[in-house]
């Protein structure tokens, strides 16, 4: 298996609080992985980190076939390359509609004259549609983004990271908030993209890692503590100590 | 699911309809051309009007629609009227030298002629020689090319410094002020080669026109009308498709936009600059209206003006901006200039002129308050339409994000 | 010439003195009695001379009385008389000498001198030298006055006598110094006068300087070749940056050592003289407009002898290479030249130093006054992310609260004491209203705020002028604050930006204090940092909140009272102010008041730094210290003093 992202010795330090300590962590082409961990462990950070919208202080990130250093390159750049970034709180574009939501999130050129003289061809259509379908959005592509429920702005948003295309798809609680069936749905659309990609969860609910059914990577205070299938982890005697024990 | 422009964007022709009435009516009432039942100068002031409403269409594009509140889109205003005031200046004068050098027994060489010129241009600054800045000035054509350009340059150079370094929000405003503050105490000097607090003067004289003011007028507003035309396609079309989502996105969460693989400091510099370019067209065509340009205009307060006419029209939609322009800055010149009648409340007479600015800030305050969808909102409750229920949340993290009372659906 | 003529005939005069004690002043009256008579400016120099030196202890009465044109003289016998106006058309005479009353005469019998304005300043001139060593200090401080404001030469002598007997320690150093500033220029002996070039060097004196300019005054002059006689500065090259070839040309041309060049002017005149049936020189007149056309017909004209032939560049070469170029001294001496020009030198350096201590403190002052303009923006913009486009009207409406004071109040002093707590009390509660009414419900909104606050400043601003009028008013300051500290020539600040400095420091303090030592700053502290949680702490966000605004607007008033004491109170006052405090903030850094402080001192050095290298142009200064900062936000986004970390990006 060949690796896609390759995070290696990274530390971040704000204002002497050490946010993330010589971290390392790797993930390969078509893998599922969860990153849990404590409040205040660094997994947002390390998020931050790998899409550009944090500088860490040392270490490399290293990305694809060509080993491309992600450190240094903005934020477009990185999802141009192909990392997609889901936020814990929904954040879709609530005065726009569901359609043009996918529509700009859809994989093609970002410059702005692109941008500017692009006419929505057949095929964009037939992809949002497909989408739309997916994501279980169907029925609402002509509604603002703002009126949908929370749940429903999740998919969204899952919906137009799928779109984006990315080789590496990077999801902060996808299912906080969710009613049970919406999290089945949400775990059903996880699992299907990580048939043809990289996606790296981060949850605190572990009843939805189980779910998920992969290899676990349990991050304290800001380096790896544990890694392996959660069952594993779950029985490592120092990961009790410092997250399930308590 | 795919349809043209126009049947996705009815409200254009509405307007584009409107706007050719209003334009035809007032042909017809004017002197030049009709009844004489408008006079010039009114006719002066609707097409300068036009030109407010082209620029705040511009201001709207940038603030309503990407969330940059510039205030310095009245500098580039003001560059584009300097531009082509630069042109009716040497050229009227050209012709005047040229006839009174015709006088004299020995013809004048044409480097006579120049400094005769410049001798009449800046004999009022204590100079007699051309500053390189005019080196292109004795040309329409090249002039008008600079009408875009050096706007567009100085949006550029100053927009790039500003995104690159992500100034945002309340800084960015700042900021703006800031680069018009320091043109406009620029140009208040005499040598920075535009004639100081002279200004240029003497515009509304077309150069080997004789036809009389009250036919230039309505050539004028034929020409501001075309420009508003044009302008508000333009920025129709730039809105309605997929850069508006982009630039309507970097206005409701930048951060999210930039995740999705979009540079949004080029999208912004992209806006900056074409609506600097479109401020200086409307400048380009109002300042011959106004006959005379210095630099007290491109002061930071006309610029924040802009904004305020913008937010009361209603901003996020290009109507609003164009009805808050128009309905403002009439209103205003019918308070200041001494027409509207004086309330007398026995003890105290209420003057419009000393008062009307205060009611214009108190109005401000008011509609900041209470109706953040300007003028532009009335049309909601009309058309009957319905704003998305957010349970008081707004609807992005930014700066410029549109509020939950604001958006429609 | 006139000079070494005076001193001459000083010598001349010293010599007759001793028998002059003998015979009285009427002698002396009497060997100059026609240009007495006369008394012409350009003769009368010896008369006085000759009197003044006589040591005669009559002269300086005689002169006084002269200088108040009652002297007159007999005609019968042409004897000068102090007279006094009598009955009738008559005076009574009084003798120099023996200072006896001759008699009563008709007016017809007399003549009375009445020497005009120019006779009157030699005359005072002369007078000197007696009051030098007047009994009364005054008289003598007078003597003194006159002499450093027209130094002579002629007076050289009698100040340096008059130095050894003179009891007051302060005059005797003032006439030490002014002996030694008229040595320089004046002195006879050349050792004498280098030796007190040496000794003065570094002198910081603008009495100094201006003794030493004249000496290095440099003439530009032209000849065939150098002379050995003059005093020669530097030999020019024609054609360097120096001299370029026109200015070297046009000298010559006004010593005729050349023709003088042929303006396009001349020759469109010349040309314009000589039509002939529509032709000049054979060519067309329409064709006469390039400058080849005319040089050709001006050379027909030329040939045909009608004009004067063009000078070519040739002639001009030639003609700047058969002369030398050089400039001369006036000061003939050119060992008093080099001592002068290395003393001026050394005094340049000096005064370049100590106009950067100048600079510096001119820099610190306006630093102060951006310090206190801005410090209350810092506090509602650092603290609550709140722009307050109104902060400006805030500052004019303290300035307003104290010129209200000073109608009421008219001791300056007590008016400004009582004004400050008065300025601060209005704004504090118009702060307190404009955030309960206004801002609050704004807070999420940073945009709509500065739009809002701006809708208040331009309605505040027209109200000022609806009350106030256009016109300035004044706010004086009390007669304590006038004057300037002057530590010399160079170095001086006035008293008003001393105190401006002393409240800005103490504004610093007061905040650190509240901030950091009391229950509100330490609640302003943690409302900034987190509102949510702050509230939930149980302390009152929106309490807190109308309190700093309040405070913010508060300071703003007191500024405003500051800053009407130098500037004129008028309804846009805070215009000038506003964009500055925004930048004072901006390049500083938001929250923090060591940034503000930062801040404008950056701002307020930038400014005089640029004033300083363009000191003509103050618009443009400003113009420059917008793009650096324009420029500096590239490198600091986030101010001098900027927040790190994880809430800095949010």
């Amino acid at each position: 298996m060949n690796t896609l992202l390759e995070v290696s010795g990274v530390s971040v330090t704000f204002d002497g609080f050490r946010a993330i300590n010589n971290l390392s962590f790797q993930i390969g082409e078509v893998e599922l992985r969860a990153v849990i961990g404590p409040n205040g462990a660094g997994k947002t950070t390390f998020m931050d980190i790998i899409t550009g919208k944090t500088r860490p202080d040392e270490g490399r990130v290293i990305w694809g076939e060509k080993s491309l250093s992600l450190l240094g390159l903005s934020e477009a750049k990185i999802a141009q390359a192909g990392i997609g970034r889901k936020f814990q709180k929904p954040t879709v574009f609530e005065d726009q509609t569901v359609h043009e939501n996918l529509l700009m999130a859809l994989q093609n050129k970002r410059g702005w004259l692109h941008v500017l003289f692009y006419r929505t061809s057949t095929d964009d259509l037939q992809k949002v549609e497909e989408l739309a379908v997916e994501i279980g959005l169907h029925q609402d592509l002509s509604r603002k983004a703002g009126e949908l429920s929370h749940g429903q702005k999740q998919w969204l948003e899952i919906g137009m990271l799928l779109a984006q295309e990315p080789r590496l798809l990077l999801v902060d609680e996808p299912a906080a908030g969710m009613t049970p069936q919406e999290r089945e749905h949400t775990t059903d659309l996880l699992l299907q993209a990580a048939r043809t990609r990289a996606v790296v969860v981060v949850e605190h609910d572990m009843e939805f890692v189980r779910r998920l059914n992969c290899k676990v990577t349990v991050l304290h205070e800001g380096s790896v503590l544990a890694e392996g299938s959660l069952d594993h982890v779950t029985s490592n005697q120092d990961v009790i100590d410092v997250y399930l024990g308590r | 699911m795919e349809r043209s422009f126009i049947s996705k964007n009815p409200s254009v022709l509405v307007f584009l309809a409107i706007l050719s009435l209003f334009t035809l009516s007032v042909t017809i009432l004017s002197e030049g051309f009709g009844v004489g039942v408008i006079s010039t100068s009114f006719v002066k002031t609707l097409g300068k009007t036009l030109c407010l409403c082209l620029i705040a269409v511009a201001m709207d594009l940038v603030w309503g629609f990407t969330g940059i509140l510039s205030l310095g889109h009245f500098a580039f205003f003001g560059l584009g009227g300097y531009m082509i005031g630069m042109w009716l200046m040497y050229e009227r004068t050209r012709l005047i030298v040229v006839d009174s050098l015709a006088q004299a027994e020995i013809p004048p060489t044409s480097a006579e002629v120049v400094d005769a010129i410049a001798t009449q241009v800046f004999g009022v600054v204590g100079s007699s020689e051309f500053p390189l800045i005019w080196a292109f000035s004795h040309s329409l054509t090249l002039q008008l090319v600079l009408v875009v350009l050096v706007p567009g340059l100085l949006a550029l150079i100053f927009g790039w410094l500003a995104f690159r370094s992500r100034v945002t929000g309340v800084y960015l405003s700042i900021l703006t002020q800031a680069m018009t503050l320091a043109l406009a105490l620029y140009l208040f000097q005499n040598d920075s080669g535009l004639r100081g607090n002279n200004g240029l003067s003497g515009l509304q004289n077309l150069p080997g026109v004789t036809t009389s003011q009250d036919v230039v007028s309505i050539w004028f507003l034929w020409a501001s009308a075309l420009a508003l035309g044009l302008g508000y396609m333009l920025a129709a079309w730039i809105v309605s498709g997929k850069f508006g989502s982009v630039i309507r996105g970097i206005r409701d969460n930048e951060a999210r936009v930039r995740f999705l693989g979009y540079s949004v400091e080029v999208y912004k510099l992209a806006v900056f600059t074409l609506t600097a370019c479109i401020a200086a067209i409307a400048g380009a065509l109002y300042y011959p209206q106004a006959g005379i340009i210095n630099p007290e205009e491109m002061a930071p307060i006309a610029s924040i003006y802009l904004a305020v006419w913008v937010a009361i029209g209603g901003r996020g939609r290009l109507y609003g901006a164009v009805i808050g322009a128009a309905f403002v800055s009439l209103l205003s010149t019918w308070f200041t200039g001494g027409q509207a009648p004086d309330i007398s409340l026995g003890f105290y007479t209420i003057k419009w002129v000393d008062w009307w600015q205060v009611l214009l800030g108190v109005t401000f305050v008011l509609v900041t308050l209470f109706a953040p969808q300007g003028i532009g909102g009335l049309f909601d409750l009309w058309t009957d339409r319905r704003h998305p229920d957010r349970h008081g949340a707004n609807l992005g993290p930014d700066d410029g994000a549109l509020r939950e009372k604001e958006a429609m659906e | 010439m006139l000079r070494l003529l005076l001193a001459g005939l000083a010598i001349l005069c010293a010599c007759l003195t001793a028998n002059a004690q003998e015979t009285g002043l009427q002698p002396i009256l009497q060997e100059h009695q026609e240009i007495i008579a006369k008394s012409s400016r350009k003769t009368i120099g010896p008369a006085i001379d000759a009197i003044a030196s006589s040591g005669l202890p009559q002269a300086q009465v005689m002169l006084e009385t002269w200088a108040a044109k009652n002297v007159w003289m007999r005609k019968s016998d042409g004897l000068f008389f102090a007279g006094q106006k009598a009955e009738g058309r008559s005076y009574e005479l009084t003798d120099f000498d023996t200072g006896e009353v001759v008699g009563t005469f008709e007016k017809s019998d007399l003549k009375q001198l009445k020497p005009n304005s120019g006779v009157r300043a030699m005359i005072g001139t002369a007078l000197v030298q007696f009051q030098l060593t007047d009994p009364s200090r005054a008289k003598r401080l007078a003597a003194l006055r006159s002499i450093q404001r027209d130094p002579e030469g002629a007076l050289l002598d009698p100040l340096r006598a008059s130095i050894p007997d003179e009891p007051d320690a302060d005059l005797k150093a003032q006439k030490q110094r002014l002996e030694r500033l008229l040595t320089i220029g004046h002195d006879a002996d050349t050792a004498a006068r280098v030796a007190a070039i040496e000794e003065m060097s570094g002198d910081l004196g603008v009495d100094m300087r201006a003794a030493l300019n004249p000496l290095v005054v440099t003439k530009r002059q032209a000849a065939e070749v150098l002379p050995d006689d003059a005093n020669v500065a530097v030999v020019l090259e024609p054609g360097s940056d120096a001299l370029p070839k026109d200015v070297a040309y046009d000298l010559l041309v006004a010593r005729d050592f050349a023709a003088p060049q042929v303006s396009p002017e001349d020759i469109r005149a010349a040309l314009a003289e000589n039509i002939e049936g529509g032709r000049v020189g054979g060519i067309p007149v329409a064709q006469l407009n390039t400058d080849t056309a005319r040089a050709q017909a001006y050379a027909a004209l030329a040939a045909a002898g009608t004009v004067p032939a063009l000078v070519t560049q040739a002639d001009v070469d030639a003609a700047l290479d058969a002369h030398v170029f050089f400039e001369t001294y006036a000061e003939p001496s050119p060992e008093v030249t080099a001592a002068a020009a290395k003393a001026l030198e050394a005094i340049e350096l000096k005064v370049g130093l100590n106009q950067t201590l100048d600079l510096t403190l001119d820099a610190i002052s306006l630093a102060s006054i951006y310090f206190l303009a801005a410090i209350g923006l810092a506090i509602t913009f650092g603290v609550m992310g709140v722009i307050n486009m109104a902060h400006g009207e805030f500052i004019m409406m303290g300035a307003y609260t104290g010129y209200v004071v000073q109608q009421f109040i008219p001791d300056h002093t007590l008016s400004i004491i009582v004004a400050i707590p008065m300025a601060f009390a209005v704004t504090f509660a118009m702060g307190v209203a404009m955030e309960r009414l206004v801002i609050r419900w704004l807070y999420a909104r940073p945009l709509e705020t500065l739009l809002a606050t701006f809708g208040i400043s331009i309605a505040l601003q027209q109200l000022a002028k609806n009350v106030f009028g256009t016109q300035a008013r004044p706010l004086t300051a009390p007669g304590w604050l006038d004057g300037a500290w002057v530590l010399n020539d160079v170095v001086s600040i006035s008293y008003i930006r001393i105190a401006i400095f002393v409240l800005a420091m103490i504004f610093l303090g007061l905040f650190l204090y509240i901030m950091k030592r009391t229950r509100l700053g330490l609640e302003m502290r943690a409302v900034t940092q987190n509102p949510r949680m702050a509230g939930s702490m149980g302390i009152n966000p929106g309490r807190v909140n109308m309190l700093t605004f309040g405070l913010g607007s508060g300071i703003a008033g007191i500024a405003g009272v500051a800053i009407g004491l130098f500037a004129k109170v008028t309804s846009d006052l805070g215009n000038d102010y506003i964009v500055q405090s925004f930048m004072t903030v901006v390049v500083g850094g938001v929250g923090n008041i060591w940034g503000a402080l930062a801040g404008a001192g950056m701002i307020g050095f930038l400014q005089k730094g640029i004033e300083w290298m363009n000191p003509s142009n103050t618009l443009a200064a400003q113009t420059y210290m917008i793009i650096f900062i324009i420029i500096f936000i590239q490198f600091r986004p986030r101010g001098i003093i900027a927040l790190k970390g994880r809430a800095a990006g949010d």
